[in-house]
């Protein structure tokens, strides 16, 4: 078996009085799509949050191809490949779409891969940016990269969230909630999205409320509930878990859960 | 009643429209329309030292050429990268100092102390503020504003570099209008310098660390690295105006850390228009000689512009710049609702 | 002994100019610059009440007192409460009204060494062989009585928990109905009384220059700072801590280092810990 391309081992987080987190272990393989789901509050973010380096683990370490990344800062992590998108998405309201993509261009690893269709050199950022705007779903011949991102509705904020991933041309990204707050026809085309950065050969660990479409596309389940891991495997052991059904959903049934989720 | 169905319409003139596209330039008009307003800026401050009569009123026009420069710095770093610096007299302090040191111990000639001030200075000053750089709002603004006083009192304390006396005996610049217009000619230089740095691509991640650094981390860029270059550029401005200072009286002393190089430059900001690079020149050109008028009253001065600034911040007023902007684009009429 | 007998008396009088500071912040979140300008006015005011008209000494104290909460709640009234939220605007707009204060008090011929108010008590005792002036003696004692006081105000009075609810969590307050701007106002009038308190306690002590306007806005800074900002206990505990170090820094090394220890705590504190001693965010944390 291959070695994890990411692992959280036993990885504890206090704040203050609350443990947002209490001794998660992890492994995530290389071209895994891995979901993470759990109720409000469980502690999600908070993972996507230690592994990124945005928080400090209050114990435990965190591994990235065998690399000990526990308490790196956030833009070293970022450097190795490691990349996530906001739960609260804030882009740079005042500048254009593509502006909004100039920046992570900046970056040190942009300018050695030279983005994600970068052969290794990094050609003229502002290209580089619509052309990266444009697979993901950004209509090239629009208006639209050019509009400035304040004016953009969710779904485009949301898909501007991974371009910026993606122009580091990642190893993992670590969505914390693209789905919510999107329309279904929008949810239904981002799915494909990932399916194809999931052909691309990128690391996917999905965080998510909307459990219908992270079973159609995740081959892992991770359950979190206050802060524990309660079961990890594939969609359909998870859904087929007891526990699961007490904790997460309660007394309802997985099957209607997942059909008005 | 009817007035009350009345509102102000603004208009945007067609010129400014057509010149804010690429394809703006079609006729003398409009360049003319588009270039006036800098025109007149710097050949107005070109020609100060030619309208302004008198010795003393002369050297008024080098000392608001220096608050505008440390106005300038702190507009930049203030709302172009995000970091209130209440530490204005620590840059002209700093700088002050050392082209004073440099001058007087050393004999180096004002053509290389102001450079070697301007760099050496900005290096300390990023140097001192570097492990402040991830603190926010209250408290780097609380730190930055404790380190001139912290300067004044440690060459106090420790009595060095003259102590409460200064360094006297310090080389003057060569003739008044060497002076003039070196200080002139810097803050056209840093005008435009940083509105150019603020629109290049690269100047938009200092705009991105103030809107959202979090977003910045995770793009893989270090945002410490980018502030320290932000606070180098302000700081060796600041440093600048110092050297400048030290060399037009030929004195530095303790008092170049006083509070007045940190508050003068911010009252300047806020009344100009905050953010817009030329607001503070403008808020010096008015705040600075009236000030000087009122020096003879002895601290009325300070009163004064802090009256003026608590009154801008009364009426959430904009800034003379911003207003004067929204005149000169836009047209404005009374429409029906 | 010396240095236990002075040191204790500089630490409560560094406690009281922070009190008024720590106070205003832990409620409302101003920093409240023109503290220094409060605790002098008041000084002045008491100073014009008690030789120019001729009240009583406790009369004089009690109006002046008044005067300084009139003044901070009209401060936030119609100045402060514009620019509510805005950290740093309410920084520069109040250090703003701090310099007015001061320096249009020194235009209107507030200077020199002319102004003094009598001490309560004159006379000394000896304290493990160290002489203390009475006046001291009744600072202390005043200003522990203050602290003890208002820390079971806070702490046990409905109104008090009204306060620290706000301190902690505005957005809640305002939905329980706690009118923060009342709150706030009520606070800047309260930390201008607090001010002006510490002020007529330790002024009989020297003269009423304007320049300790400023000396004392910045211990009250470093207190809050060192104990952590918004943080009363804090407070307390870092105005022991700076006292007793300027204390041991003026007798081992030379009196004029005591700002240069304030400053350089503040500094230390903000680079090391910004959250201080006792700072409510443990760690500078946000969510992301
Ligand atoms: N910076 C912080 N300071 C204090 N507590 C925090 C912080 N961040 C998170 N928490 C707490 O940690 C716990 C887990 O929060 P987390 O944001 O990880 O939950 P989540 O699973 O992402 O929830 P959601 O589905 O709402 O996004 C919560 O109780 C939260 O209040
Ligand atoms: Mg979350």
């Amino acid at each position: 078996m291959t070695d994890p391309i990411l692992r959280m081992d036993n990885v504890s987080k206090m704040f203050g009085g609350v443990r947002a987190l209490k001794g998660v272990s992890l492994d995530v393989f290389p071209g895994d799509v891995l979901g993470i789901i759990g109720p409000n509050g469980s502690g999600k973010t908070t993972i996507v949050n230690s592994i990124t380096g945005f928080i400090k683990p209050t114990s435990g370490k965190i591994y990235f191809k065998n690399k000990n990344i526990t308490g790196k800062k956030p833009h070293k992590i970022a450097d190795m490949g490691v990349t996530r998108t906001f739960q609260i998405m804030r882009p740079y309201y005042s500048l254009p779409a593509y502006k909004n993509l100039v920046i992570p261009l900046f970056s040190p690893r942009a300018r050695r891969t030279g983005g994600w269709r970068g052969g290794g050199s990094l050609g003229n950022r502002q290209t580089v940016a619509i052309d990266i705007l444009e697979e993901i779903g950004f209509e090239r011949d629009s208006y639209i990269p050019f509009k400035t991102a304040s004016t953009l509705p969710t779904g485009y904020l949301k898909r501007l969230e991974l371009a910026r991933c993606l122009s580091l041309k990642p190893e993992i990204i670590i969505c914390d909630e693209v789905f919510s707050g999107l329309s279904m026809s929008e949810i239904a085309s981002m799915v494909p999205l990932i399916e194809r950065l999931q052909d691309d050969g990128i690391t996917i660990v999905m965080i998510e409320h909307r459990l219908r479409e992270l079973f159609q596309v995740a081959n892992r389940v991770m359950v979190l509930n206050f802060g524990e891991k309660l079961i990890e495997g594939t969609p359909s052991e998870v859904m087929a878990d007891e526990q699961v059904k007490e904790a997460y959903f309660g007394s309802e049934k997985v099957e209607e859960v997942m059909t008005y989720a | 009643m009817s007035t009350q169905k009345l509102r102000k319409e603004r208009i945007d003139r067609g010129i400014k429209v057509r010149s804010d596209g690429l394809y703006a330039l079609m006729s003398w008009r409009e360049l003319s329309y588009l270039t006036l307003p800098r025109f007149i800026l710097i050949a107005g401050l070109l020609a100060l030292p030619f309208l302004i009569p008198g010795m003393y009123w002369q050297r008024v026009i080098s000392i608001v050429c220096i608050y505008a420069i440390l106005a300038l710095s702190f507009d930049f770093l203030a709302h172009y990268v995000g970091l209130v610096s209440l530490g204005g007299a620590f840059f002209i302090g700093t700088g002050g100092y050392i082209a004073g040191i440099l001058n007087s111990y050393f004999s180096i000639p004002p053509v290389f102390t102001i450079p070697l001030a301007a760099i050496l200075g900005g290096a300390v000053c990023t140097l001192f503020i570097l492990p402040c750089l991830p603190l926010k709002g209250v408290y780097f603004a609380i730190i930055t504003l404790m380190y001139p006083l912290f300067m004044a009192r440690v060459i106090e304390a420790f009595d060095i570099f003259g102590g409460t006396d200064g360094i006297v005996g310090i080389d003057s610049f060569s003739s008044a209008f060497v002076e003039q217009y070196f200080v002139i000619g810097m803050l056209l230089i840093f005008l435009f310098g940083i509105r150019r740095l603020v629109t290049t691509d690269r100047g938009l991640i200092f705009t991105a660390i103030m809107d959202n650094d979090q977003a910045v981390k995770a793009s893989g860029i270090n945002i410490t690295q980018y502030k320290a270059l932000a606070v180098f550029i302000a700081s060796a401005m600041g440093c600048l105006g110092g050297a400048c200072l030290t060399h037009i009286y030929m004195w530095s002393g303790i008092s170049q850390f006083a509070l007045d190089f940190s508050i003068l430059p911010i009252a300047a900001t806020v009344i100009g228009g905050a953010g817009t690079l030329v607001g503070p020149i403008i808020g010096c050109l008015i705040l600075v000689p009236v000030s000087e008028f009122l020096r003879d009253f002895g601290t009325l001065r300070i009163v004064f512009y802090a009256s003026i600034l608590v009154g801008f911040i009364l009426f959430r007023s904009d800034g003379i710049m911003v207003f004067g902007q929204r005149k000169y684009e836009q047209f404005e009429r009374w429409t029906k609702i | 002994m010396e240095i236990l007998v002075y040191g204790t008396i500089n630490s409560v009088s560094l406690a009281l100019m922070g009190l008024g500071f720590a106070m205003v912040y832990g409620i409302s979140r101003i920093p409240n610059f023109a503290h220094g300008a409060l605790y002098i006015i008041c000084g002045f005011v008491t100073w014009t009440f008690f030789h120019k008209i001729g009240l009583p000494y406790s009369i004089s104290i009690i109006l002046s007192l008044g005067v300084n909460a009139i003044l901070g709640m009209l401060m936030y009234r119609f100045i402060l409460i514009r620019v509510r939220g805005m950290n740093i605007s309410e920084i520069i707009a109040s250090y703003a009204i701090g310099l007015i204060i001061l320096e249009g008090l020194r235009f209107g011929g507030f200077r020199g060494m002319t102004y003094t108010l009598p001490v309560f008590m004159e006379g000394s005792m000896m304290i493990g062989g160290v002489p203390v002036d009475y006046h001291r003696l009744i600072m202390t004692i005043i200003g522990v009585l203050l602290i003890t006081g208002l820390w079971v105000f806070t702490h046990y009075t409905k109104i008090g928990l009204a306060l620290q609810g706000m301190a902690q969590d505005e957005q809640a307050a305002l939905m329980l109905g706690i009118d923060s701007d009342l709150m706030a106002m009520l606070a800047m009038g309260f930390g201008a009384v607090l001010a002006g308190a510490a002020a007529t306690l330790i002024l009989p002590l020297g003269n009423i220059v304007v320049e300790s306007g400023y000396h004392v806005l910045i211990m009250s800074i470093a207190v809050c700072i060192v104990g952590g900002l918004g943080s009363w206990m804090g407070a307390f505990f870092a105005a022991f801590i700076i006292g007793y170090a300027q204390i041991l820094t003026s007798v081992f090394i030379g009196s004029h280092f005591q700002m240069v220890v304030a400053i350089l705590a503040i500094i230390l504190t903000l680079i090391l810990k910004p959250s201080g001693l006792f700072g409510q965010q443990k760690e500078l944390e946000e969510r992301v």
